[in-house]
C-alpha cells in the first residue's frame, strides 16, 4: 500500500485520478441525467452523499465485518444511504426527484461507490476514507457540472432555467437528448486527453536532455 | 505507450500481484449472519425513521400538484368534491374495500354560487414513450372541455413535450366540443370539435386527444346519471369537499 498524504487523498479524486474523467466510472448517471445543471447538482450532491456517508461507516465498522460478507455488507450500507437520498429528495425537491426518476435507485450500482469502500475505505483511517470520499465525490460533481452546463446552455439555451442567448437562439435539442450526453462526454474526454498528453509532453521537453529525449524514444 | 490512468497503483498491487493480507483462516457462519443481520436490521430502522419523515411530505406535495391541477382545468373553482367511480355510478363515500387513494375518481367543481362547473378527470394512455396522465375539465351540460393539463409524461424533449409546453395547444383544449377530433396545423374548418395537432408531435398529440375521448366515452352514461340526481336535489352537502 502506497503512503500517501491527507491532502493528496483529497485531491486525487477531483483532478489526477477524476471518477468521470479519468477512470471512466460511473457513467451511467453522467450520460443519463446531465441534461440540466439542476438534474446535475441534484445527482451530484446525492452521489457525494453517498459516497461520504458509505465510506464513514465503511471505515468506522471495518475492524466488524468479516472479510467473506463484505461486498454484502458495503452494498446494504451503500442501499441504505441511497433509498434515504431517495426520500429525501422525493419530500424535498420533488420536481427534481421526477426528473431523476429511476437513477436515483441506480446510484448503488454506481461502482465508483463500491470501488472506493473495496479499495480505500475499508483499509484507511476513517479521516482518511472522509477525505477520498468527499475529494472523490467533488470530482463526480465537477464532471456531471461540466456536462449539466454544456448541454443546457446548448441544448436549451439557458442556465440552471436563465435564458443565455435570449429568443432568437434555436435550441440544439439532440444535446439535451441521449446523444447529446455521449457527444458532451466525448468532447470533454478529447479536451481532457489532448490537456494531458500536450502536458506530458511539456514535461519531456524541459527534462531534455536528461530524460527522455523524444516522443519516438519514449515509444 | 502512454501510461495509463494510475487508478488503483498502489492499491490494486495489493489484491493482484502481492498474496493477499493474511485472514483468519475461518469464520464461523454464526458470525457472519449476526453481522448482517445486525446491519441489516440497522440498516431498517434508519429508513423507517427516514419515511416517517418524508412519506407525509410526498403525500402533501402529491395532494397539491393534484389541487392546483383540479382548479386549472375546471377555471378556478370556488371549491371542489371528490366523488369515487363505482360500478353504481358516481358515489361521495368510496366503495367499501377499496383504497380511497388508489380509488377511482372525478372531481365536482363549484363556483361560489354552489352552482357545478364540471367534472375534472383523469385518464392515461401509451403515448410515444411512456404512459401520458393527464386531467382534463369537462362541463357534462354544455358537452365541453373546459380545459387539459398533463400531470406526467416522458414524452421526447423539444418534440413530444410540446403538448406540455405549447401553450396554443394547451389553450385549444378550452371550449372545444367533445368528442374531440384532430386536425393538423392550418387545416382547421371552425368545427367546435376540432383541436390542432401539434406538428412534430402528432402521436403525442393524438394520444392526448385520444385519452379525452375513451374518457368521456366511458364515462358519459355515469355523469349523465349523476347529473340527474344533482338535478332532483341532491344536497351539496353529501361528500367531503375541498376548498380550492
Amino acid at each position: 500500500m502506497r503512503a500517501t498524504t491527507a491532502r493528496y487523498d483529497l485531491i486525487r479524486g477531483i483532478w489526477k485520478e477524476n471518477p468521470v474523467l479519468v477512470q471512466l466510472l460511473g457513467l451511467c448517471p453522467a450520460l443519463a441525467v446531465t441534461n440540466t445543471v439542476a438534474n446535475s447538482i441534484a445527482m451530484g450532491l446525492a452521489t457525494f452523499f453517498v459516497l461520504v456517508g458509505s465510506s464513514l461507516l465503511v471505515a468506522t465498522f471495518k475492524n466488524l465485518i468479516p472479510h467473506e460478507v463484505r461486498i454484502s455488507a458495503y452494498i446494504l450500507i451503500i442501499a441504505t444511504f441511497v433509498t434515504i437520498a431517495d426520500l429525501v429528495l422525493a419530500a424535498v425537491v420533488p420536481l427534481i426527484h421526477k426528473e431523476l426518476g429511476a437513477f436515483i435507485a441506480l446510484i448503488v450500482v454506481n461502482c465508483m461507490i463500491l470501488g472506493r469502500q473495496e479499495a480505500f475505505a475499508s483499509k484507511r483511517p476513517v479521516g482518511r476514507a472522509l477525505l477520498d470520499a468527499a475529494g472523490t465525490g467533488a470530482g463526480f460533481m465537477i464532471a456531471v457540472l461540466m456536462m449539466g452546463a454544456f448541454r443546457e446552455i446548448l441544448g436549451n439555451g439557458s442556465l440552471l432555467g436563465f435564458s443565455v442567448f435570449g429568443e432568437s437562439f434555436e435550441p440544439w435539442i439532440i444535446m439535451i437528448l441521449p446523444p447529446g450526453g455521449f457527444l458532451t462526454l466525448g468532447f470533454i474526454l478529447l479536451a481532457f486527453g489532448w490537456w494531458r498528453e500536450r502536458k506530458a509532453e511539456v514535461i519531456r521537453i524541459r527534462q531534455w536532455p536528461h530524460g527522455v529525449a523524444s516522443r519516438e524514444e519514449a515509444a | 505507450m502512454r501510461e495509463l490512468p494510475t487508478v488503483h497503483k498502489g492499491e490494486a498491487a495489493g489484491a493482484a500481484g502481492a498474496p493477499p493480507p493474511p485472514e483468519p483462516p475461518t469464520v464461523s457462519s454464526r458470525r457472519l449472519m449476526v453481522t448482517l443481520s445486525v446491519a441489516g436490521a440497522v440498516a431498517g430502522l434508519a429508513i423507517v425513521l427516514v419515511f416517517g419523515w418524508a412519506d407525509p411530505r410526498i403525500q402533501a406535495h402529491r395532494a397539491r400538484v393534484l389541487r392546483e391541477a383540479v382548479r386549472e382545468v375546471l377555471d378556478a373553482p370556488d371549491r371542489y368534491k371528490t366523488l369515487y367511480v363505482t360500478a353504481g355510478g358516481l358515489s361521495a363515500t368510496p366503495p367499501p374495500g377499496v383504497d380511497t387513494l388508489a380509488a377511482e375518481k372525478v372531481f365536482l367543481g363549484y363556483d361560489a354560487a354552489g352552482q357545478p362547473i364540471g367534472y375534472a378527470i383523469t385518464g392515461s394512455e401509451p403515448g410515444f414513450q411512456d404512459f401520458i396522465l393527464l386531467i382534463f375539465g369537462y362541463d357534462a351540460v354544455a358537452g365541453r372541455v373546459l380545459g387539459m393539463k398533463v400531470l406526467e409524461s416522458k414524452e421526447t424533449p423539444g418534440l413530444g413535450d410540446k403538448i406540455i409546453k405549447d401553450e396554443e395547444f394547451v389553450a385549444g383544449f378550452r371550449d372545444a366540443a367533445a368528442p374531440l377530433v384532430g386536425v393538423k396545423a392550418g387545416r382547421r374548418t371552425g368545427d367546435e370539435h376540432e383541436v390542432d395537432i401539434i406538428t412534430g408531435a402528432t402521436i403525442s398529440s393524438r394520444t392526448v386527444i385520444g385519452i379525452i375521448n375513451h374518457r368521456l366515452e366511458t364515462l358519459e352514461p355515469l355523469l349523465a346519471a349523476h347529473r340527474a340526481r344533482l338535478a332532483a336535489g341532491e344536497t351539496l352537502a353529501a361528500g367531503k369537499e375541498e376548498g380550492p
